[in-house]
């Protein structure tokens, strides 16, 4: 019953907190799972982060495989109430609220102000993935190119990581 | 949004189907450009202004992009009920595959086979993160001011391990004054 709780209260609390999105609190989720609770190692949770990457819709839906791993279905559950039923009813509320505000240049001023945050927490996501994702030449050299040719052209990226998945089977295994 | 002429009259039914749609086939992270083509070229329920308006919205607010949309799309076309059928035809088709691939990998983690192609696909997908944020700083980093808040905040959480919830009630305050109106129209910025 407590690790459910624990699961509600760590994930309701990451989603509100989750200005700019997901990879935003990639930093604060790894650090609560992985050194505080316990739950995962670093590369489980990078592991169960690549699972939500080879499924489809937003990938932070992964929060429920590491709720099962603590406390089974039960977990997996409370681990998806927590992620989206309190950031849900403040988005309700909150986006009814701030058509009000349309042409307030204080709206203007939060949504200016809080663009490069956002940035800046997803640049500190990505920094917490790649710790412990790009650790040796290969998986630097997997994560530049990917880098690149996203940057480069419009492709699918759910093509690169199918790709990336089956040269790792290939090369990256032992 | 107010002032817009009233949405099309749109059943509960197909916001869960068209959401599920979306779900289910928007693989890769970028659910954004999937929206978009659904919503506003496919169905018509949104003009591409009321889309950016509600796009606006859902990044700013904390929460994953792509359920803010669906409860905010949902919400505009059918109030609550249509913000819930919205949200749960986004999720639903994710989260049992996650949890199946996740029941799978407790059962072969400690295959050699599937270590390495999660290898693959966890450096990949630092790869597609990078390649998501520096497009996004491209387009929303306007000046000096903006890279200031940009690395402050970075370096906060990533280097000094500020708690997430204090770096965001100090740097979001001062980021939000720094661009007060006033502040803002004297600058000569947008």
């Amino acid at each position: 019953m407590s690790q459910l709780l624990s699961l509600l209260g760590v994930f309701g609390l990451l989603s509100i907190l989750a200005v700019g999105g997901g990879t935003a609190i990639l930093p604060e989720m790894k650090h609560l799972t992985v050194t505080r609770l316990g739950w995962v190692t670093a590369d489980q949770f990078v592991e169960i982060y690549s699972l939500g990457q080879m499924a489809p819709g937003p990938n932070m839906l992964m929060v429920s495989v590491i709720g099962y791993r603590v406390a089974g279905y039960l977990g997996a559950l409370a681990a998806l109430v927590g992620f989206f039923l309190p950031a849900c009813l403040l988005t309700l509320g909150a986006s009814r609220l701030w058509v009000h505000f349309a042409g307030s240049p204080w709206r203007e001023a939060v949504q200016r102000g809080l663009a490069p945050v956002a940035i800046g927490l997803m640049a500190a996501g990505v920094i917490a993935i790649a710790k412990v994702a790009t650790r040796d030449a290969a998986t630097i050299a997997l994560a530049a190119v990917v880098t690149v040719i996203l940057l480069w052209r419009h492709i699918n990226p759910a093509l690169l990581i199918l790709a990336a998945g089956v040269l790792g089977l290939l090369v990256l295994r032992g | 949004m107010s002032e817009s002429p009233p949405p099309p009259r749109v059943s509960l039914r197909a916001i869960f189907r068209t959401f599920l749609l979306i779900g289910a086939t928007s693989f890769g992270g970028g659910v954004v450009a999937y929206l978009r083509e659904m919503l506003v070229e496919n169905r018509r329920w949104l003009d591409d202004e009321e889309f950016l308006s509600a796009l606006e919205i859902s990044q700013t607010l904390p929460g994953l992009n792509a359920t803010n949309m669906s409860i905010i799309v949902g919400d505009k076309l059918r109030h609550v009920p249509g913000a819930l059928a919205a949200f749960f035809g986004m999720v639903l088709p994710g989260t049992l595959v996650v949890m199946v691939l996740g029941i799978l990998y407790g059962q072969h983690s400690h295959n050699a086979w599937v270590a390495g192609a999660l290898d693959g696909v966890a450096a990949a997908a630092v790869g597609l993160l990078l390649a998501v944020t520096v497009q996004i700083a491209r387009k929303e980093l306007h000046g000096v001011v903006d890279v200031v808040i940009v690395l402050v905040t970075c370096l906060a959480v990533s280097e000094l391990h500020v708690p997430l919830y204090i770096a965001l009630l100090v740097i979001g305050p001062v980021a939000i004054w720094l661009y007060r109106p006033r502040a803002a129209a004297r600058r000569g910025d947008r």
